[in-house]
């Protein structure tokens, strides 16, 4: 499949990105109204949706392109749910300002504890990035005062957004909100990984030793990711603290954690529509399963990640390949004299 | 003529074990130098220790008049020292193009850019088809590297080399895993390297070093055993006794 698509993109490059140059923030968009319509009554779900989608697409680049062996990304995530909960609380209730200070929140976390980890690699990796997440959680924890401890930081109210729009009961102006950070990074994120940055990061991904015997510099470049990674955390924490009005020790915990790597595995991890499709999937699955059946809805989850684990190693977003695909194939025996 | 790579008494060893021993070694300039020895000689190690993929516990190593051995390899490289590897080490899962497009961003230092930018992708895209011209692998740009024959990924690990504008190449077998069908592409090319370009070859197919060489070192346990024009160094008795066997014929590997 990639590589019967790769070669077309080479060969006529500039075309070939003009017309995708928007093609899945358009997607995005279109499909976020489609469902704006249809589940006007999950409006709350679908926001959720949206926020978590950038905090998998944070971890899309820090682990799907760069290959940085992250298990705490949750803490780069909370951390922007707590920041943008006491922007609103202490400073503003600006919910443009509680992003991107929530945003900041995040980078600064990874800026400051990727200095530290992304020295090691592999196994060492993941248990440093899980003892850090950990350290923070149990941090969050303790300073009861400031996080409010086991019940979240709430009682926050956020502002109109842009000073004209009110955050209202039925959750529209939530969502789009939502929808429209989203789009912004996906857009963002999509250059930044066609980029040079994005580029050179991959080839971290494959053999951080032959990008040093180009001449590269690895760590930097690792840390430069990861901050990245932060920052996009950061927002969707930010986002879901807002939204929910709630920020609280889950998003910090080691679920969260497993749960985003879950989502990009699940998704696609190589693709940035790998990650949207995949918090769409989890989340839906968990939404309708734990309905079902509250206890045990962990286990279709499980089931499914096998699934595509075995069958499907680019992620369910190579079904969605497939069909295009196949599409653009009876298209063209159908246009064809 | 004049020195571009010089070491000096190099010497190293891992965990007691010496794989270096008092090696000094010069490389004039459009230097066509082979490296040949046994296997477990240590020729990788030296390229190791050149490239400053290891840094030597002792001896000195200069690029031109400046002393570059307390350099790591990023700086190495950048002053002009590259090397390719024995296996293929090349980014898999990108195409051709790609694999070549990072090396010339990095030549460029411009691996942090973080935005597509048309006018610099014309650029690159220039150096990129102009290095893969040298290589004549133009009609594989857009193949995954991955899926190439292993022949071809000889040539793109030579690629990627070229594509840092080297001063000093440092070629670590590029034949080794080539199908014997293969094998006269990756020499055409390696003849067709620039002229004013300094080579290091380590080779264990001696019609190939016979054929590109026009000095010879043999290294053997880490050492410099022996070392002059290839007529001094097949004629040399240490030499035939040691490495090519009695009867004069070389070992097959």
């Amino acid at each position: 499949m990639s590589a019967v698509m790769k070669p077309m993109a080479h060969v006529a490059p500039s075309q070939s990105r003009q017309w995708m140059s928007c093609h899945g923030e358009f997607m995005l968009l279109v499909v976020g109204l489609a469902a704006f319509m249809l589940f006007p009554q999950d409006l709350g779900l679908l926001t959720n949706m949206a926020a978590m989608s950038i905090f998998a697409l944070s971890v899309n680049l820090v682990l799907g392109q760069a290959g940085i062996a992250s298990m705490g990304q949750a803490a780069l995530y909370g951390s922007g749910a707590y920041v943008a909960g006491w922007t609103a609380l202490y400073l503003s209730t600006d919910p443009i300002l509680g992003l991107m200070l929530g945003g900041l929140g995040g980078g600064v976390v990874a800026l400051l504890s990727g200095a530290v980890m992304l020295r090691s690699t592999k196994l060492t990796l993941v248990m440093l990035t899980i003892a850090a997440a950990q350290l923070l959680l149990e941090l969050a924890n303790w300073a009861s005062g400031i996080t409010g401890g086991d019940d979240g930081l709430s009682g926050f109210s956020i502002g109109p957004l842009f000073g004209v729009w009110e955050f209202n009961f039925i959750g529209s102006t939530g969502y789009f909100y939502a929808l429209g950070v989203l789009v912004l990074v996906y857009f963002l994120l999509r250059n930044l990984v066609d980029s040079p940055f994005g580029l050179t990061a991959k080839a971290i991904r494959q053999d951080p030793g032959r990008v040093e015997a180009l001449g590269g510099r690895v760590y930097p470049h690792l840390l430069a990711v990861y901050t990245v990674g932060g920052l996009l955390a950061g927002f969707g924490g930010a986002l879901t603290a807002q939204t929910s009005k709630v920020a609280n020790l889950s998003m910090l915990d080691f679920q969260t954690s497993a749960g985003v790597v879950v989502i990009i595995v699940l998704g696609g991890r190589r693709r940035l529509s790998g990650a949207v499709l995949g918090t769409v999937a989890f989340m839906t699955i968990q939404h309708i399963a734990s309905t079902l059946n509250p206890q045990h809805w962990l286990f279709v989850i499980g089931l499914m990640l096998i699934f595509v684990l075995i069958v499907l190693p680019e992620g369910l977003i190579g079904i969605v390949d497939q069909l295009v695909l196949l599409a653009r194939r009876i298209g063209r025996k159908g246009s064809a004299p | 003529m004049t020195h571009r790579l010089r070491a000096q008494n190099l010497c190293h060893s891992f965990s007691g074990l010496t794989v270096t021993h008092n090696v000094t070694l010069n490389l004039p300039d459009g230097a066509r130098t082979a490296l040949i020895g046994p296997n477990g000689a240590g020729k990788t190690t030296l390229v190791n220790l050149l490239s400053g993929a290891l840094r030597p516990q002792s001896g000195d190593i200069r690029l031109g008049d400046r002393s570059i051995v307390k350099l790591p390899q990023y700086a190495r490289v950048r002053s002009g020292i590259v090397r390719t590897f024995q296996i293929s080490r090349l980014f898999k899962e990108l195409t051709v193009a790609q694999n070549v497009e990072i090396a010339v961003l990095q030549r460029h230092r411009a691996s942090f850019q973080w935005w597509p930018s048309r006018s610099r992708n014309a650029c690159v895209r220039g150096e990129v088809d102009e290095t893969l011209g040298l290589l004549g692998l133009q009609s594989k740009a857009g193949r995954v590297v991955g899926q190439l024959a292993l022949g071809e990924q000889r040539l793109v690990e030579i690629a990627l080399a070229l594509a840092m504008k080297p001063q000093v190449l440092l070629l670590d077998e590029p034949g080794a895993g080539v199908p014997q069908g293969e094998g006269g592409l990756i020499m055409e090319a390696i003849e067709s390297l620039p002229k004013d370009l300094s080579i290091l070859l380590i080779e264990h197919d001696m019609d190939l070093v016979f054929r590109f060489a026009s000095h010879i070192i043999v290294l053997v346990a880490g050492a410099v055993m022996a070392e002059g024009s290839p007529q001094e160094v097949a004629a040399n008795e240490q030499v035939k006794d040691i490495y090519f066997g009695r009867d004069g014929h070389a070992p097959a590997h």
